[in-house]
């Protein structure tokens, strides 16, 4: 109980302090972020996209680490687990995508510039997607279960093509797009203190708010379930 | 060796029915020609020649390949399968004439890419043939292994190239890079990395496939 307490603290004084605090050229209170050149306040989406798409990957390996015991075990609630996995992994997904392309709206200047990072989490939207068209064809649940549990396996292998080895593709691919984007701000942009303070706050906070949602979700999904068997 | 006779089987059915052979057929001639209809007599550059390349081999191998596992549960054979191999044999028949079939089918595309478009010409044929073939493999590898999917679920046909995509991504992109490269007439050793990457896209589909294909074949 005690931490969902914590975790309803921690989000509220996340989003006040992501979006009051001052940005000013010489921060001098612990509530001041200092200016970064070509970002200014756009610097602020760090505390919510950034946390948004990392529990877009973190979903998809909970999923897929629960497919895996669906297919050592056998056991249905597994899947239902990785289900619950993934049903949050692709609403945040999404935010982390419409977030993304929002700022890069202001930031780059188009919504969409197939810029690596996109490119990567456009391809965890496609899986996504596909999981859940292959789940929605089988009708027997054994059988949903271990085929879509497949599935997850073989698209979680590829994830890493995306996320390490796509950046130098794509470079190739749409040189004027990578070439602002590996030299811009967003990699070589060192944290203030006071902002990786808020931004980790962050971080947690949004962790300890999947995983309740998740609880929920197979929670409720397992009892009915339990309740639809007691009607046939 | 039982995979070399399912394989054999497999073609057998294959030569009396010629399915799958017709289908990738008319296949490569519709979009080849859609490509070169909406193209008109603009000369495009070697890019974009090669980007379309992969659109033709993608929508081609999407018609054609899954019909290796999809026709085994259209007659209802599979039972009979599990009884004489095993699961592992099974699939090594079945990636085996698809691989026949993606050369073949990658083969006639290449010579009909290369007699219609003019900026199709490729300077370094040694890096051309590398990724070839290991792009081939790559191909042939995941499309088997979704084919074995898609065979257990419904809407069959439609669900197939929905799940490869996602897959076949990483495959596509680098080999639309390699294949930009042996255009451009780059040196071999400058493609290192690219050829590296295609690589192990092989031989991590190939490991997977091989461990879960007991998953998707048994009952």
């Amino acid at each position: 109980m005690i931490w969902k307490i914590i975790t309803f603290l921690l989000l509220t004084f996340v989003s006040i302090a992501g979006i009051t605090f001052p940005i000013v050229e010489n921060p001098t209170a612990w509530y001041q972020f200092p200016i970064i050149p070509g970002l200014e306040e756009k610097a602020k989406i760090i505390f919510f996209h950034v946390p948004t798409a990392w529990i877009t990957v973190v979903a998809f390996l909970m999923s897929t680490v629960y497919s895996v015991k669906y297919l050592r075990k056998k056991n249905l609630e597994d899947d239902i687990k990785s289900y619950a996995a993934a049903q949050l992994g692709i609403i945040f997904c999404l935010l982390a995508t419409v977030t993304g392309a929002v700022w890069a709206k202001f930031n780059w200047g188009t919504y969409w510039n197939w810029d690596p990072r996109q490119t990567s989490i456009f391809a965890l939207l496609l899986i996504y997607g596909a999981w859940f068209a292959l789940r929605s064809s089988i009708e027997s649940e054994e059988k949903r279960a271990s085929l879509s549990a497949v599935y997850s396996i073989i698209a979680f292998v590829t994830v890493p093509f995306f996320v390490f080895i796509m950046p130098r593709i794509m470079t190739g691919l749409h040189p004027g797009s990578a070439n602002d984007t590996n030299a811009g701000p967003v990699i070589n942009f060192k944290m203030d203190p006071h902002m990786r303070l808020v931004f980790f706050l962050s971080l947690a906070g949004f962790s300890m708010l999947y995983y309740w949602m998740w609880q929920l979700g197979y929670k409720s999904m397992i009892i009915k379930d339990k309740l639809n068997q007691k009607y046939y | 060796m039982k995979a070399f006779a399912l394989f054999k089987k497999d073609f057998k059915s294959e030569m009396r029915t010629r399915y799958a052979v017709n289908a990738l057929a008319m296949f490569i001639v519709v979009t080849i020609s859609v490509i070169f209809f909406s193209i008109g007599q603009e000369r495009i550059n070697e890019s974009l020649t090669a980007g379309l390349f992969w659109v033709v081999i993608f929508f081609s191998a999407m018609s054609g390949l899954s019909r290796a596992f999809v026709s085994e549960e259209e007659r209802g054979t599979n039972l009979t399968l599990q009884l004489i191999a095993g699961p592992s044999t099974v699939f090594t028949g079945k990636l085996l004439f698809n691989l026949i079939l993606v050369f073949a089918m990658n083969i006639v595309i290449v010579v009909l890419y290369s007699l219609i478009f003019d900026a199709f010409v490729i300077k370094n044929m040694v890096l051309f043939v590398t990724s070839f073939i290991l792009g081939n493999v790559g191909l042939a590898v995941s499309s088997t292994i979704i084919a074995a999917i898609i065979s257990k679920a419904g809407a069959k046909g439609t669900l197939y190239p929905v799940l490869s995509f996602p897959i076949l991504l990483p495959l596509i992109l680098t080999s639309v890079q390699l294949t930009i490269f042996s255009i451009d007439g780059t040196k071999f050793e400058e493609a290192i990395v690219e050829l590296m990457i295609v690589l192990s896209y092989d031989v991590i589909m190939i490991a997977v496939s091989y461990m879960l294909f007991d998953f998707i074949w048994k009952d």
